[in-house]
Parts: C-alpha cells; sequence; structure tokens
C-alpha cells in the first residue's frame, strides 16, 4: 500500500502545472457550465434548489418555458468581439459564428433541447482546449464541452449562450500496443473508427452502443456510458486506464498512464469519468482493448412471459458462461415500432419478449457447440417459444438492428420521455407494465428495452406532441416507484435534471438528515 | 412429374469479410476466413422451400460441391426447409481448380439421378461471379432455361419465369424439366427458425463423389495470377476552368 509520501510524490508528478493548494473550487467549476443543469456532484452552495430542468423546445415557433423552466442564466459574461478576436487568433478557421453553421450544436439528438450559444470552438490539440479554457475563466465566461452530440437527455447542449468547445477535430489515435491491447487517443475519435482500426488489428473497444457511428469516445468517458458490452467487457471504470483532461482554468492534468495496474496516488481518473464535463473537458483517453473474438454469434429468441425471459438469462449464465457477451431484452411494442416505422420485419413469429444474445469465443466449433446445447435446452424445456440463429456477418448485424434501433424507430412515434433506470433484475418488467396501467390512454407507446442482463430498463413513452400533463403524470411515478425498490434513475449517464431534487431523497434518508 | 426440386448451395467468403490477396498472388485468402452460403444460393433455397409450401412441389434437395465444410451450408439449406442434402466431395487441387464446369456437369448428372422437375441456382457466385454454373447446366440436360428470375410461376408442366434484363423485365414460359437461376429480387430469404435448425439435425445428407457420377473434375482453366484492385488515388481541386483544362491536359488526357 503507497505511503502517504508516496501518494504526494506521485500526485506531484502526475499533475503538471497544479499547486497542492489549488483545489477544483465550486467557483472554478460553475464557470463551466451554469450549475443548475448538472448538479448533483457540486456542492450544495451552487446548486440551485427546487426543481431543476431543462427548457424544452416546444416546436417550430420557438421554445416556450416548460412548466419546469431552466434555471435562470447566472451572470456569466457575454462573448465580445476582443473575445472572438482571440479565439479566432488561438483557432483561425475554427471558430464559428455562422447561426446556420451552429444549428446542429446547439439543438440535441431528439431535438428536443435547444441552446443559444453563438460561437462554436474547434480544438485540434490539448494545447489549443487549454489556452481557450484559461481565457474563458480569465473572463468569466461559460463553455460547454461538446463531443458527438448524442446523448439523449438534453445534456450535450448549452442552456443559454455558452460558448460550445467541440473535440470534433481531435480525432487521432496516438498509439496501440499489439501485446498489451492498450489503445491512446484524442477524445475526439468517433467510436465507431476506433473500432474499425482495432479490429483490422485483432482487437475491438469494450463497448459499443447504437449510438457509435457518431458518439466520441472523450464523450462515452465523461458520461461513462454502459452500451451493449457491458455484460462481456465491464464499464469504463474498469477499462479506462488513463485520462489527460484540462481543468476548468486551463491547467492540464496529465493522468494518461498506459499501465495496466498501478496504484501509485489518488486515482483521479475516476473523478473525470461520468463526471459529464463538469470538472474538467476530457482531451485525451487510454484505454484497455479486448482482443477480437474469432467466433461471433447472435441469436434471437422470442418469450411469452418476462419471467421465462429471466429463466433463459439464468440457463443462459450457466450454459454459455464464459462465452456470454451480450443479453439484451426487447418487448412487443418495440417490434411494433421497428415493423411500422422502419419497416424491419420480425426475424421470427410474434411473441410478448424478445432477447438478443451475443457469444463471443476464441473457437468457433466450441463455442457452436455450446449455443447448440443451450437452445436445444431453451426449446425443450419450452423457455423460449421462437428464435433464430445468426453467424454471419450481415445476418448478426440484421439481428442486432433489432435492439440497436429501437431508439431511432421511436422518434418516429412522437415526442419520447426517456427514462434510464437500474432495478433489481426481477423487478425490471414490471415498472413498464405499472407505468402502461398508470397511463393507460393517455400515452400513444409505452415500451421497455434494454441491458436486463445488468438489470437496466430503458422506459420509453410516446406522445403525439410534448405534453406537459403527460409529463406530470409520468414523472413523480416513475421516480417513486424506482425509489421504491431501491433502484436508481441514473443507471446510464442518461438521466435527467428534472429528477435531481428526487434524487437527492434517498440519500438524505441514508445519512439520517 | 418427381415433385423435386434440386437446389445448388456454394459456400462462399461472407459478403462482409474484408478480402485479403494471398502474399505468393496464386488466390485470396481463406484459411480461418468466415464463410457462408452464397446469398444468391440462399434466394434459391427459399424459392424452392416456397414452392413446397405452396405444395406445388413434395420434396426439396439441396446439393453442394466441396470439402467437409460445405455440410455446414447444406444444414443451413435443410434449416430453411430442403428436405435432405448430398454432399459431393471434392477437395485439395481439384476443389481448388473447380469451376462452373464441373459444377455444372455434377448438377447435371445428380438432376438426371434424382429424376429433378426443377433445377434451381443461384444466378451467381459472390466470389467468382461468373454467372454460368445455370446456364451451363441447361445445356448439358438440354433443358430449357429461365435465367435472373424475379417471379417464378408453376403452371401445370410449365414454368413462367419473369426475367430481369438489361431493357426491363421479360417473360416466358418453358417446358419442365428446366433449370432457373435466381435473382435479387426473386424473394427475401427467410431466417432459420430454431425448430428448424433443430429438426435439421436430424435430416440426412448423402455423400457421392463426382466419380461415382462419372465426372470430369479436370479443369481446363489455369488461373495466372490474382492482385487486388489499384489503390484509389486523392483527388485534386482546382479554383479556375482554365486550371482545370491545364491540369487534364498535363495528364494527357486531352
Amino acid at each position: 500500500m503507497a505511503g502517504v509520501f508516496h501518494t504526494t510524490l506521485a500526485l506531484r508528478t502526475a499533475l503538471r502545472y497544479l499547486s497542492p493548494s489549488c483545489t477544483l473550487t465550486s467557483a472554478a467549476t460553475a464557470r463551466l457550465l451554469p450549475p443548475g443543469s448538472r448538479k448533483l456532484l457540486l456542492p450544495a452552495s451552487s446548486v440551485q434548489s427546487g426543481v431543476c430542468s431543462r427548457r424544452l423546445h416546444a416546436g417550430a415557433g420557438g421554445p416556450t418555458p416548460s412548466p419546469a423552466a431552466a434555471p435562470d442564466r447566472l451572470p456569466f459574461s457575454k462573448v465580445t468581439q476582443e473575445d472572438l478576436d482571440f479565439f479566432k487568433k488561438v483557432l483561425p478557421g475554427r471558430t464559428i459564428t455562422d447561426p446556420d453553421l451552429l444549428e446542429a450544436n446547439n439543438v440535441d439528438w431528439l431535438k428536443s433541447v435547444r441552446g443559444y450559444s453563438e460561437v462554436l470552438l474547434r480544438p485540434q490539440t490539448t494545447e489549443e482546449v487549454s489556452q481557450i479554457l484559461r481565457y474563458c475563466n480569465s473572463r468569466n465566461l461559460a463553455v460547454n464541452p461538446q463531443g458527438g452530440n448524442t446523448g439523449l437527455v438534453g445534456g450535450s447542449v448549452p442552456v443559454y449562450d455558452e460558448i460550445i468547445l467541440s473535440t470534433a477535430l481531435m480525432n487521432n489515435i496516438l498509439t496501440f500496443d499489439g501485446v498489451s491491447g492498450i489503445l491512446t487517443c484524442q477524445a475526439g475519435c468517433i467510436l465507431e473508427n476506433l473500432s474499425n482500426y482495432l479490429e483490422e488489428r485483432d482487437y475491438i473497444m469494450p463497448l459499443d452502443l447504437g449510438a457509435k457511428g457518431s458518439c466520441q469516445i472523450g464523450g462515452n468517458v465523461a458520461t461513462n456510458a454502459g452500451g451493449l458490452r457491458l455484460l462481456r467487457y465491464g464499464s469504463l471504470r474498469g477499462t479506462v486506464l488513463g485520462l489527460e483532461v484540462v481543468l476548468a482554468d486551463g491547467q492540464v492534468l496529465d493522468c494518461l498512464a498506459t499501465l495496466r495496474k498501478d496504484n501509485t496516488g489518488y486515482d483521479l481518473k475516476q473523478l473525470f469519468i461520468g463526471s459529464e464535463g463538469t470538472l474538467g473537458v476530457i482531451t485525451a483517453v487510454s484505454i484497455l482493448c479486448p482482443r477480437k473474438p474469432k467466433s461471433v454469434n447472435v441469436v434471437f429468441l422470442g418469450c411469452e412471459t418476462f419471467e421465462q425471459l429471466l429463466q433463459t438469462f439464468k440457463l443462459c449464465r450457466g450454459m454459455l458462461g464464459e462465452i456470454l457477451s451480450a443479453f439484451e431484452f426487447l418487448d412487443s411494442e418495440c417490434m411494433r415500432l421497428l415493423n411500422t416505422h422502419l419497416k424491419l420485419p420480425n426475424p421470427i413469429t410474434d411473441c410478448p419478449f424478445y432477447v438478443v444474445i451475443e457469444t463471443a469465443g476464441s473457437n468457433p466449433t466450441h463455442d457452436e457447440e455450446k449455443l447448440h446445447n443451450f437452445l436445444e435446452e431453451a426449446m425443450t424445456s419450452s423457455l423460449v417459444t421462437d428464435g433464430t440463429v445468426a453467424t454471419e456477418d450481415t445476418k448478426i448485424k440484421a439481428l442486432w438492428s433489432m435492439r440497436e434501433r429501437v431508439t431511432e424507430s421511436l422518434t418516429h412515434d412522437g415526442f419520447t420521455y426517456k427514462y434510464d433506470i437500474s432495478l433489481p433484475v426481477e423487478r425490471i418488467y414490471q415498472l413498464v407494465t405499472d407505468m402502461r396501467e398508470h397511463l393507460g390512454d393517455r400515452a400513444k407507446s409505452v415500451v421497455g428495452y434494454g441491458h436486463v442482463g445488468d438489470g437496466n430498463l430503458h422506459l420509453n413513452i410516446t406522445s403525439p406532441a410534448k405534453d406537459p400533463a403527460l409529463l406530470a403524470a409520468i414523472e413523480p411515478f416513475v421516480y417513486e416507484w424506482t425509489a421504491g425498490c431501491q433502484g436508481s434513475i441514473s443507471a446510464e449517464p442518461c438521466w435527467t435534471p428534472r429528477a435531481s431534487s428526487t434524487l437527492i431523497k434517498p440519500c438524505q434518508i441514508i445519512y439520517g438528515d | 412429374m418427381s415433385g423435386r426440386v434440386l437446389v445448388g448451395v456454394k459456400r462462399v467468403i461472407d459478403y462482409a469479410v474484408k478480402i485479403r490477396v494471398k502474399p505468393d498472388h496464386s488466390g485470396v485468402v481463406t484459411d480461418g476466413v468466415k464463410h457462408s452460403m452464397n446469398p444468391f444460393c440462399e434466394i434459391a433455397v427459399e424459392e424452392a422451400v416456397k414452392l413446397k409450401e405452396k405444395k406445388l412441389i413434395k420434396e426439396v434437395v439441396a446439393v453442394s460441391c466441396g470439402p467437409q465444410q460445405v455440410q455446414e451450408t447444406i444444414r443451413t439449406a435443410l434449416a430453411m426447409g430442403a428436405d435432405r442434402g448430398i454432399h459431393v466431395e471434392v477437395s485439395g487441387k481439384d476443389y481448388d481448380n473447380m469451376g462452373p464446369l464441373q459444377v455444372s456437369k455434377i448438377m447435371a448428372a445428380l438432376a438426371k439421378k434424382e429424376e429433378a422437375q426443377l433445377v434451381i441456382l443461384g444466378k451467381q457466385a459472390i466470389d467468382d461471379d461468373c454467372n454460368q454454373t445455370g446456364q451451363m447446366t441447361a445445356a448439358l440436360l438440354d433443358w430449357p432455361q429461365g435465367t435472373f428470375a424475379s417471379e417464378v410461376t408453376l403452371e401445370g408442366d410449365k414454368v413462367k419465369v419473369v426475367r430481369e434484363i438489361d431493357g426491363g423485365l421479360e417473360t416466358i414460359k418453358i417446358n419442365t424439366p428446366a433449370v432457373v437461376t435466381a435473382d435479387l429480387r426473386l424473394n427475401t430469404p427467410r431466417y432459420a427458425t430454431l425448430p428448424n435448425i433443430m429438426k435439421a439435425k436430424k435430416k440426412k445428407i448423402a455423400n457421392v463423389k463426382p466419380a461415382d457420377l462419372g465426372v470430369d473434375m479436370a479443369s481446363r482453366v489455369e488461373v495466372l495470377r490474382v492482385d487486388e484492385p489499384p489503390q484509389r488515388q486523392a483527388g485534386m481541386k482546382v479554383e479556375t476552368v482554365e486550371d482545370l483544362v491545364g491540369k487534364l491536359k498535363e495528364a494527357g488526357r486531352i
């Protein structure tokens, strides 16, 4: 165990320019973003009490304040011509003020929230990010770090006129070690590009999500993204080995270790993983990558009841064991949306529940034998009523798209209310059934899908247009239900700011206040 | 009529795999590379199974030529609904040199032996793009052929085939027995469902050698060299029309 002296030494070597007495004050962090929008981790003084919410985009006529209003704009400076001149000097040709070009960065993927930023900065190096943040800090200008802008909870776009700092041009892969499987790259690398790079070298990224074609690794780390492979490879808290982060005042924190094991000093990178851009801008990542499996199989199964689905999961864990790499579920409502909006046909007969199982191993014969034994058992014990198997790439992609494109199909159904919830596994679907009963005809569709293997439900409700009355029916209900079984509404980095006041309650109970 | 349909299925490198040329330029790398059923053969199997489901024919027999591994491809056809399989064992040099001529001789011999009413093949394989096996098989059997089929209808002892041709669609009516080759829009192959995959394990695959069918596997074609297509060169942007003309002249294009 490293002694105190050892710790201090390691800290000094790790932190460039950071003096021991300087800490991340609430003021410094407050300058990064208006506190109202992302508050859980900040000291109480900088948190606006009461219900905090994003101002929701109402439609073509421009936004109107929703019942749960956004926090007031804090007294940050406004961008002046001198500021623009400075930015243009540091980032020539990469300081964007054209409103048409800014549109895509001001609105989130779901088109549910809009910011009013007038400046988009696109640095290419850590040094440039450092200069920008140092300047903005001195001028008291608010900054909104942005990666791929694929987040689904309105967390990636400005609330007001914060300067958008995009990592899109920081897309270089720095190093890759073919023996240890450790990859270092800039934060703006798109996940799919990293996957392609690694696949040519016989490795894969430890995480995979539907947004892979657009999301950036920096954003994935900042939001502690989970994804489809978490069941097998674990979360980013385990696979990220090091980070390079630029703090609010421009100082560069170099924790970009590429060592698999390092117990010296405080594990500072864990603070930034999942911090959603509130503690610093991640500029580089080093991540441990697994070997590309030689044999991948995908199975698509249909179950009559959720109970049978859970039994299938148990059977799967037992019989497939170490080759199991994903276990996802979707319900018949999801299938209906996929059929209707994306014209994707059901690969099997209609069932109340569907499961996507992926196996990944190093020996095709061995894996297929295990898989066939499992399937035979599942069929003969009637846990599963129908299913299909894919071993070829094109078919595998087709089966995966049944799960990966549910989010897309929901956007075609109307305005979507999204909830990402961690629950005890056996209660996962109960919330969906209860919500359906609770809402009755008020909602257009109520669907449930997600990483059942990790106990993580994506509950989605749609209505033809944004409906405050529906929202009022959904919101306290879903949070109370979740708290009732000690679940969490921020299973993956998709928690909504609206939840903040409810989230604080369980903590208060636990800590006896 | 026997009510029996013969379907040829070929095991090829999977469509999504990145192809690499062997260092000695004698061919492409196949070891350890993912293989699957040729997509057009899948469409052929699907069509045959559909005909059986409509009760227009009685039995679907899936045939593949090659080494032990092609049995997987036959099993996939069985899982899609074929009744039994025939594995024509060809390996080593014979397999490397096997082309449409040899396969069509085998198919012709089997069609006669099995008294097939219809032989359905994919229009071409995605590895060699030959588009010859169906036509050669029909010629060897002296049977009519309906190639590039996007629609097949059995009408008594005739077959109506809508063919995809350059000018559009051509509809022909041919006598059975006949050879039909499947084009992309003929149907969408089904996913093999679990119950069928389980049943397929019990279906029979007979083993046959080309010699048993009186087929000579000698090839008349020798592959001299295999190369990758030339790398795509980066383009160039020019500011004015004069620049463009100048650059084209420089490159000797005009």
